[in-house]
């Protein structure tokens, strides 16, 4: 009787084989991540009730809402599974409260009562001024909203999201993912984000699980998984570096006590989510003279081989990693624990607010 | 939408053909008007004849809009929706009134409902009714001829619609028969406007199978249609009367349909 989600998926449609144990704790935001066609989206509609299973289980708080075995299957109507869908399916006849009362009307409230709920949470994802507003006729950043005011209306157990930002432009999205990250950390059951974002992982889970081909390849907090990535799909994903720190003018103290300069952009000053590229990190041997201002010494903890690249992962006051080639690390003559200089122009170092 | 556009250049051929088939349509309805009896059009208007027939129209096409409505939408649904072997068949066998020539649809509801008919026989025997030649005669008529327009037209709207929005509220908690109400009936409703006016106008001007079936009784089943082609033995200007009414109430149908639901539908305006 495990507090929680636990999934055993195994289900064959079209193309996609699916055979996937997950498990998500009472209070946990797991990210899944995965490139199209792996299943993603196919296992929120097992968790849902959307998608019957063929072999495996899927139980909540230890209780079966699937299990072909049993021939036990919970209809989605009866599951308390909220969904923030990829691109939002509200019921474009409606208007905003409406949309948001939607959920507690069909359990049964009535029409005063379900507006009440409805106006609450419209007011706690800030659309209280289109609240009557037909949703068809709001931007993308509302209409996510309210998606995501309509799935938490029905104070479900657990709470899954498709790409919840994806649709949204950048400044949108950075609003969008303080808001969940606010009302994910309130929900209090298991939480199931997919994204194809390291950022979105990052700024929102707690772990981080990779789906390839129907399988699960990687499990583990997002610094776990960058560290040993085991396929070129999350070579590519979580190759890049991320760091968190505050921003003052163009200097970044970053939270594991370097700092950075970056280049002025439009960021605002405040907590911001760094990324570098690996391949924008240099390494030297000698301390470099000339224009990168942003050089410091560091030791090399970890030297990893994938495809034609070698990552050379750095400890030091801004620990990030650094990608050569094979030829550069015979030439840099490199191994574990040696003491390097790497340098990386401000111009590399993408900002944006957390 | 004032963006100034390149006007269409128009080939003359197309241009020419066009124009003779506006013409084709045209003109019987200025031969109606010019051939219609102005000065005693009130009188044949207000007879009790044209009025018993006029009002019997209008009850009977508005009950089988109804009927349609009852039965043809879930009909709609399930053929949108259900995958089950030999939908195609039912499909067909549940529209093809819509091309058969109405006489024939008549001769096949005697079959099946005429007193000595597959089903009619027992209605007589165990319940007492006898469709043919009845006023509900004339609304089954009506319907078996009517209703394929709102099955075919509500279907390809369900088939249409997004049914992802329909799995998204059943997330929210709601029910099949909820989610039917309350998410894909709103959300089709301009189709399901625009069916039940063409049922409706289809069940108005029925005339093979309503003869076939009901018969031609002044009250009872004789409605526009049919007293518009009587009177053209006896009184020609009556039929003409009452061939302008019926036509009247067509076109009155077809434009509001299409600036008030087909238009929106599709998103002109």
């Amino acid at each position: 009787m495990s507090a929680g989600l636990d999934v055993a998926a195994r289900l064959r449609l079209g193309a996609l084989d699916l055979d996937v144990d997950l498990r998500v704790g009472a209070d946990e935001t797991v990210a899944l991540l995965g490139p199209n066609g792996s299943g993603k989206t196919t296992l929120l509609r097992i968790i849902s009730g959307l998608q019957p299973l063929e072999e495996g289980h899927v139980r909540l708080d230890g209780t079966v809402l699937d299990d072909p075995a049993t021939g036990t299957f919970v209809p989605a109507e009866r599951r308390s599974v909220g969904v923030v869908f990829q691109d939002y399916l509200l019921f474009p006849h409606l208007s905003a409260r409406e949309n948001v009362a939607f959920g507690p009307r069909a359990r049964g409230s009535g029409r005063a009562a379900a507006r009440a709920v409805a106006d609450g949470w419209l007011d706690r994802v800030g659309l209280t001024a289109v609240a009557g507003t037909r949703v068809d006729r709001l931007s993308g950043g509302q209409r996510q909203r309210v998606a995501i005011a309509r799935a938490l209306a029905t104070t479900p157990r657990v709470l899954l999201l498709d790409e919840p930002l994806a649709a949204l432009d950048a400044s949108t999205r950075s609003d969008v993912r303080r808001l969940l990250r606010r009302h994910l950390a309130d929900h209090g059951g298991p939480r199931l984000v997919v994204s194809h974002d390291p950022v979105d992982a990052y700024a929102l889970a707690d772990r981080v699980v990779v789906l390839e081909d129907g399988r699960v390849t990687h499990d583990g907090t997002l610094a776990e998984v960058a560290a040993h990535p085991r396929s070129a799909y999350v070579g590519r994903l979580v190759g890049t570096n991320l760091l968190d720190g505050e921003l003052t003018g163009t200097t970044l103290r970053l939270r594991a006590g370097g700092t950075l300069v970056v280049a002025k952009g439009d960021v605002a000053d405040g907590p911001c989510l760094v990324t570098v590229a690996p391949s924008a990190v240099a390494l030297h041997r000698a301390a470099p003279s000339g224009s990168p201002r942003n050089t410091w010494s560091a030791t090399v903890a970890e030297i990893d081989r994938f495809g034609d690249r070698v990552r050379v992962r750095l400890d030091g006051p801004v620990p990030l990693a650094a990608e050569v080639t094979p030829a550069a690390v015979d030439d840099l003559a490199l191994h574990l624990g040696d003491v390097v200089w790497a340098s990386v122009k401000a111009t590399e170092i993408v900002v944006r607010a957390a | 939408m004032s963006a100034p556009t390149v006007r269409p250049r128009i080939p003359v051929p197309v241009l020419a053909l066009a124009g003779i088939a506006v013409g084709f349509f045209v003109l019987p309805l200025a031969g109606l008007l010019w051939r219609a009896p102005w000065a005693s059009a009130w009188r044949v208007l207000s007879a009790p004849v044209t009025l018993d027939a006029l009002w019997l129209s209008l009850t009977c096409s508005l009950w089988a809009t109804a009927i349609s409505l009852v039965f043809g939408v879930p009909l709609a649904w399930v053929l949108a929706r259900l995958r089950f072997p030999g939908r195609s068949v039912v499909r067909a066998l549940c529209t093809v009134s819509m091309v058969v020539p109405p006489v024939v649809g008549g001769v096949a509801l005697f079959a099946a409902l005429g007193r000595r008919g597959l089903l009619g026989q027992y209605l007589d025997l165990w319940f007492g009714v006898r469709l043919p030649f009845s006023t509900a005669g004339v609304v089954v008529a009506q319907t078996f001829v009517a209703m394929p327009f709102l099955v075919v037209t509500v279907e390809a709207a369900i088939r249409q619609h997004d049914r992802r929005i329909e799995e998204a509220a059943h997330t929210l908690g709601a029910g099949t028969w909820y989610v039917f109400r309350r998410v894909t009936l709103p959300a089709i409703r301009p189709a399901l406007v625009a069916g039940t006016v063409l049922t409706w106008a289809r069940a108005l001007g029925e005339f093979g199978a309503t003869i076939t079936f009901a018969g031609n009784f002044p009250g009872t089943t004789r409605t526009l249609p049919l007293a518009t082609y009587l009177a053209l033995e006896t009184a020609p200007e009556e039929a003409i009367v009452s061939a302008l009414v019926l036509i009247g109430v067509s076109f009155a149908v077809i434009v509001g349909l299409r600036d008030r639901w087909v238009g929106t539908a599709m998103g002109s305006r």
